[in-house]
C-alpha cells in the first residue's frame, strides 16, 4: 500500500496500519486485506459484486472494518455489502470511502449497504467520507444504506462527511419492528462548488420503536446542501428529526421534512433551522483574542464535532 | 488605566441621530474596582461594549495604557488585555464548557485547571466542565461560565455587565463571594462592573453614575454610596410616611 493509500485509509478508519479483529480492506477496486474471525465471517459474493459480513449471535466486543479507498482516478464502482448480524449480538462497524484523484476523470464509489440485525442485536456503525487531490477529475460518493431492524433491536449510526468529496447523493431506508431504536448523526461540510444531498426515511413499523435523526451540516462557498428526512409511523412509536445548518457564502441549503403519522399513538417531532453564524458568537470569540476569521472556524469546528 | 476623552455615540434613530453616549470623558485608575450605576436606558452597557471595541465611538477618542485604542479591533484589544463579559452570554452548540475555558486561557489548560475556575464561580466543576455551551444550561449557568471566562483570562482589565442579570437573588449571594475574590485579587489590574447591586457597589473603590448618556456622578464609593441609597422616591416616601405619624 502506498503513502496516499495509507493516507485516505487513517482519514475515513482512523488506521494507522491492519486493524484489530475482521476486516476487509478495498482498494481500487481489488481487495487488498482480509481477516476474519471465529465469530464474524467476510465472504465474497459469487458474482463479484461486494461482501457479506455474517456476526454470529451473542458476539459482543468485536469490531468490523470495511474501508475502501480509490487512488486511480477515472475509477467507477458499484458494490453491494451486506451485513447480517445476529441475536444479541453487539458490534461496531467501520466503514468510510476515501477517493484521492489527482487525474481528470472522475472518481466515482455507490456503496449500497444493506443491514439485517436480528433480535436485540446493538450496533454501532460509523462511516466516513473523504476526498482529496488536485485533478480536474470530480470525487463522487453515491452511498444507499437500508437498514431492517428486527424486535428489540438498537442502531447508532454516525456518518460524516467533512472534506473533499464533489457530490454526493446519499440514501438511507431504516425499517424498524417493534421496540427496534435507531439514532442517526450526520454531519457535513460542503465546500466550493459540492454538492450533497441526504435522504433518510424511517419506517416505524412496530410498536413502541423509535428513531431519531440529528443533522448538523455547514455549507460554505458555492455549495448546496439538500436534507431530506422521512419519519413514518404506522405504529405508537417515536420520532425525532433535527437538522441544523450554519449557511455561509454563496451557499444554498435546502430542507426538507417530512412526518407522517399513519397511527393515533405515533409522536413525531421534526425541527429544521438554517442560518448564518450568530454575530455574538464570533464577537464573543473575538473578546477572547481571536481574530473573525479563527473564530468562525471555531465556531463550525464545533459544530460539527 | 483607561481614559475615555469625549466620547459620543449616536444610533439612527426614527426621527433622525440619537445620542446614547453624549461627549462622555472618564479615567479609570489601576488597581480598582470600579463600579458603573445608573438607570435603565441610561448607556451603561453602550460605554462596556465601546470599551470592548464591540461599538466604534461616533466621536472622542479611547485610551488604554498610554495607547490610542479608538480604532482597534476587538481581537486587537483583547489581546492587550482587555475582557469582557457580556449581560447575555452566548451559547455555542458544540462547544464544551472545557473549549470555552481553553480558548479564553489561550493554552490547553488541564482538566484541573479548569476546574478551578469553574469552582471559583460556584458551578460544581466535574458536573459542568463537558457539558455543550448550549440551550440545555440555564441563564444563570451561562453567567457563571461566562464570568469564568473573564476569570480564565486574567487580563489586566476585566469588564462585566450586569453580573446579576439573570441570576436568582439566592445564587447571587454566592456569586458576590466571587467579586469580593476578585476584588481583594486585584494586582496590576482593574474591574469595571455595571451592577446595580448594593452588595457589589457595597466593594467599590469608586462609582460611576451614568444616566441619559452622561456621567451624572462620580467618586469614591464612600462619597457616593450614601447619596445613591438615601435619595429618591424611597426616602421622599419614608419622609412622607414618618410625617404621617
Amino acid at each position: 500500500m502506498d503513502q496516499i493509500q495509507k493516507t485516505l485509509l487513517e482519514e475515513v478508519a482512523d488506521l494507522h496500519g491492519v486493524p484489530e479483529g475482521a476486516y476487509n480492506i478495498r482498494s481500487n477496486g481489488q481487495l487488498a486485506g482480509r481477516n476474519t474471525t471465529a465469530n464474524i465471517d467476510i465472504i465474497s459474493k459469487e458474482d463479484g459484486t461486494g461482501i457479506d459480513v455474517r456476526i454470529k449471535p451473542g458476539t459482543v466486543h468485536e469490531s468490523v472494518h470495511i474501508p475502501v479507498i480509490l487512488s486511480e482516478s477515472g475509477l467507477n464502482e458499484v458494490v453491494y455489502n451486506d451485513f447480517y448480524i445476529g441475536e444479541g449480538a453487539d458490534v461496531v462497524i467501520i466503514a468510510g470511502c476515501g477517493i484521492h484523484n489527482c487525474g481528470n476523470q472522475d472518481s466515482e464509489h455507490d456503496g449500497i449497504h444493506r443491514f439485517y440485525l436480528e433480535k436485540n442485536a446493538k450496533v454501532r456503525y460509523v462511516e466516513k467520507h473523504y476526498g482529496e487531490g488536485d485533478g480536474n477529475g470530480k470525487r463522487i460518493l453515491n452511498p444507499v444504506t437500508e437498514v431492517n431492524m428486527a424486535e428489540g433491536s438498537y442502531m447508532e449510526m454516525e456518518m460524516v462527511q467533512i472534506k473533499g468529496v464533489d457530490s454526493t447523493d446519499r440514501k438511507t431506508v431504516m425499517n424498524l419492528e417493534a421496540g427496534a431504536k435507531v439514532v442517526i448523526k450526520e454531519r457535513l461540510l460542503t465546500h466550493g462548488n459540492q454538492t450533497a444531498v441526504s435522504e433518510i426515511t424511517a419506517n416505524l413499523n412496530g410498536e413502541g420503536s423509535g428513531a431519531n435523526i440529528i443533522s448538523r451540516s455547514v455549507a460554505k462557498d458555492r455549495s448546496f446542501q439538500k436534507f431530506v428526512s422521512r419519519l413514518i409511523g404506522n405504529a405508537p412509536c417515536n420520532g425525532h428529526s433535527e437538522c441544523d445548518a450554519i449557511i455561509m457564502g454563496d451557499a444554498k441549503i435546502q430542507a426538507v421534512p417530512e412526518v407522517r403519522a399513519d397511527n393515533v399513538d405515533a409522536a413525531l417531532i421534526h425541527e429544521a433551522a438554517i442560518g448564518k453564524i450568530a454575530g455574538d458568537q464570533i464577537i464573543k470569540l473575538m473578546t477572547l483574542g481571536m481574530t473573525e476569521e479563527e473564530a468562525e472556524a471555531q465556531i463550525v469546528n464545533g459544530f460539527l464535532k | 488605566m483607561l481614559t475615555l476623552e469625549h466620547i459620543s455615540f449616536d444610533v439612527q434613530d426614527q426621527g433622525g441621530e440619537k445620542g446614547i453616549i453624549k461627549d462622555l470623558s472618564l479615567t479609570l485608575d489601576d488597581n480598582k474596582f470600579i463600579v458603573i450605576t445608573g438607570p435603565n436606558g441610561g448607556g451603561k452597557s453602550t460605554l462596556a461594549r465601546l470599551i470592548a471595541g464591540i461599538e466604534k465611538p461616533t466621536a472622542g477618542r479611547i485610551c488604554f495604557d498610554g495607547q490610542d485604542i479608538t480604532e482597534a479591533s476587538i481581537t486587537e484589544r483583547a489581546n492587550m488585555g482587555i475582557s469582557f463579559a457580556f449581560q447575555q452570554p452566548v451559547r455555542f452548540k458544540g462547544v464544551q464548557v472545557i473549549d470555552l475555558l481553553r480558548l479564553a486561557a489561550k493554552k490547553n489548560l488541564s482538566t484541573v485547571e479548569a476546574c478551578k475556575y469553574l469552582s471559583e464561580v460556584g458551578l460544581c466543576a466535574k458536573d459542568y466542565i463537558n457539558r455543550e455551551v448550549n440551550a440545555s444550561l440555564s441563564g444563570g449557568e451561562l453567567k457563571r461560565i461566562e464570568i469564568a471566562t473573564v476569570l480564565a483570562r486574567g487580563t489586566k482589565l476585566s469588564i462585566f455587565d450586569e453580573p446579576e442579570a439573570g441570576i436568582d437573588l439566592w445564587s447571587f449571594q454566592n456569586l458576590i463571594q466571587v467579586f469580593e475574590k476578585m476584588r481583594n485579587a486585584i494586582h496590576d489590574s482593574s474591574i469595571l462592573i455595571i451592577s446595580h447591586q448594593e452588595r457589589i457597589l457595597n466593594i467599590a473603590d469608586e462609582i460611576v453614575v451614568i444616566s441619559d448618556g452622561t456621567i451624572s456622578k462620580q467618586g469614591p464609593r464612600e462619597e457616593i454610596l450614601p447619596g445613591l441609597l438615601g435619595t429618591s422616591s424611597a426616602v421622599d416616601l419614608c419622609n412622607a410616611y414618618q410625617g404621617g405619624n
